[in-house]
């Protein structure tokens, strides 16, 4: 057992993502604390993997590795894991470390918190779930963790360096395996581009129903703005993914966002935190929206919809 | 083809979530399935669709109202229903995970689906932990899924419409972010029919695991800060909203 801290870092198209940074920064405040070393492992080519402010960087590159795969990932990491024998292993709460950190839990028997937000010097940690209504303090048992962390937690420049990576091969054998890459999905083209819209209106579960986006699409057009929503808006086929704001969606930064029925999960969050002015309308007066937003009511949005309409 | 659609009985976040002690106090609040479970019951029954055979739910009866839920995915769909009968009610996903894993083994399934996530996942989510203890691959945020000849095409979301289509080799487990198509509606009086015919499997727990998380407290967040309520009747809210918008160039 060691007291070192492995960060997944993850990255596409040659960049890392700013969790990556974010978890590295983190690391090293945590690694310090403990007396071990914070390392960054890079899987995967393509990439400039001299960026970090990690104690270490580990790049482990194999042209099984060239995309990201689960099972390839999962493996590498794995086997990784077992050699250092760290403290605390790091992921993000994201689409490819939600992929691997429960797995790997439960195939290591290590504990594992997930919607990490806060992890203490004494890696207690603060896990925001349960749509971002309640928190929880969690220690992990053992000589081992998993950390998923929720992006946005911790500060991005203290994980950005230079650090010099030592290239490995792979630590196992991936000839066959069963997951494959076949290609790259981009997005669909020919709708609105919300990320460069100056004001939205974005709407959530509390909308209801696929008759009422007319009325917030009047809406929006009354304001000149465009009009955006929350994941189980697009889940439910009520609008297209290409308006869809949050971790699985894209991220905006309007100077106007004005949110309907919209409870403010942290995966919605990450998507628009960022905005100038947050205005929400929502009947839950204890939605977690109201502790990011500027101006909030508590009111039928539709009524309040309705009402604006007359006025502008 | 054998498709079994494993799934979490949450607590509800619609309501306010008591506390206590350390843990969501499980007995006063509604428990509902969990959002992405009701997309995984809409792929798990496209592809049946599209390929034949059999879709079986399993579920872990953590307050002994599972079988409203089961039955309810029969009428959308399902063929068969199983439940672990815990008795549980603050059972984490990696209890779960085991539970279900036991319980799928001798369904010898093609391919299992889950729920991307849960909004209690605080030790992570079921879908993964089953793919290790099954010895299958994974992979989650999937919005569709082709089955042919024994393997699997998925996409795969990553953020904002950038996404990867993979293939892979049957068995797998699938995380659904969203089905290829909206969830299907059951009327209620199917769901009413199918409570008075069909029969639920019982199975009892079997295997330990636990997530190794101690749970130290349970809190709302502090929030750092809040929003400044505009009160009023929505005439009020809307006329204030609008005055606000305007005294800032936005409307």
């Amino acid at each position: 057992m060691s007291n070192d801290i492995l960060v997944i870092t993850e990255h596409m198209d040659g960049k890392f993502s700013d969790v990556s940074f974010e978890l590295v920064g983190k690391a090293k405040e945590l690694a310090s604390a403990l007396g071990g070393q914070a390392v960054a492992v890079v899987v995967g080519g393509g990439v400039d993997a001299n960026v970090f402010a990690s104690d270490a960087t580990i790049h482990i590159d194999d042209a099984a590795l060239g995309q990201f795969n689960p099972e390839a990932y999962g493996k590498v990491i794995e086997a990784l894991v077992k050699e250092k024998s760290p403290r605390l292993v790091m992921f993000g709460w994201t689409a490819t470390g939600m992929d691997l950190a429960a797995w790997l839990s439960a195939k290591l028997g290590v504990p594992c918190a997930a919607y990490v937000k806060e992890i203490g010097s004494d890696l207690m940690m603060g896990c925001q779930a349960y749509g971002g209504k309640l928190m929880a303090e969690v220690a992990p048992e053992g000589d081992m963790a998993i950390a998923a962390c929720l992006a946005g937690s911790f500060p991005a420049e203290a994980g950005q360096g230079s650090t010099a990576a030592t290239a490995t091969a792979s630590p196992v054998d991936l000839g066959s395996l069963k997951v494959k890459f076949v290609e790259a999905i981009k997005p669909e083209g020919g709708d609105v581009d919300i990320t460069s819209q100056t004001k939205l209106v974005s709407v959530g579960r509390g909308i209801g129903g696929k008759e009422n986006i007319e009325l917030a699409e009047e809406l929006a057009q009354a304001l000149d703005a465009a009009l955006s929503c929350s994941r189980p808006v697009v889940d439910a086929g009520w609008l297209p993914r290409t308006r869809q704001v949050g971790k699985s969606g894209l991220k905006v930064k309007p100077k106007m966002y004005l949110m309907l029925g919209i409870s403010g999960a942290p995966e919605h969050l990450e998507g628009m935190k960022s905005a100038e002015l947050i205005i929400a309308v929502n009947t839950d007066k204890k939605a977690p929206i109201f502790n990011v937003a500027h101006y909030g009511a508590t009111a039928d949005l539709f009524e309040v919809a309705e009402a604006m309409l007359e006025l502008l | 083809m054998n498709i079994v659609v494993a799934i979490k009985h949450i607590p509800s976040i619609a309501d306010d979530l008591p506390v206590s002690g350390n843990n969501v106090d499980f007995d006063s609040v509604d428990f509902v399935l969990n959002e992405f479970d009701e997309q995984s019951i809409e792929q798990a029954v496209l592809v049946k669709e599209a390929v034949g055979g059999t879709v079986t739910v399993v579920g872990v009866d953590l307050i002994e109202e599972l079988d409203n839920i089961l039955h309810l995915a029969i009428a959308k769909g399902a063929d068969k229903a199983v439940k672990v009968t815990a008795d549980e009610p603050g059972a984490d996903s990696h209890m779960q995970a085991k539970w279900l894993s036991e319980a799928i083994k001798g369904l010898s399934p093609d391919i299992v689906f889950a729920g991307v996530q849960a909004s209690n996942d605080l030790d992570g989510q079921i879908g993964p932990m089953i793919a290790a203890h099954l010895d299958m691959p994974y992979i989650g945020g999937v919005s569709s899924v082709e089955v042919a000849d024994g393997t699997a095409t998925v996409n795969k979301e990553f953020a904002g419409g950038v996404g990867a289509k993979y293939s892979v080799s049957l068995p797998m487990v699938v995380g659904v972010q969203a089905a290829a198509k909206p969830p299907r509606y059951a009327p209620i009086s199917k769901v009413r029919q199918v409570a008075q015919t069909a029969t639920i499997d019982t199975v009892e727990p079997s295997g330990d695991a636990s997530s190794g998380l101690t749970f130290k407290k349970m809190a709302p967040p502090v929030a750092t800060g809040h929003a400044e309520m505009i009160d009023g009747s929505p005439k009020e809210v809307a006329a204030k909203i609008v005055e606000l918008l305007k005294s800032k160039g936005l409307a």
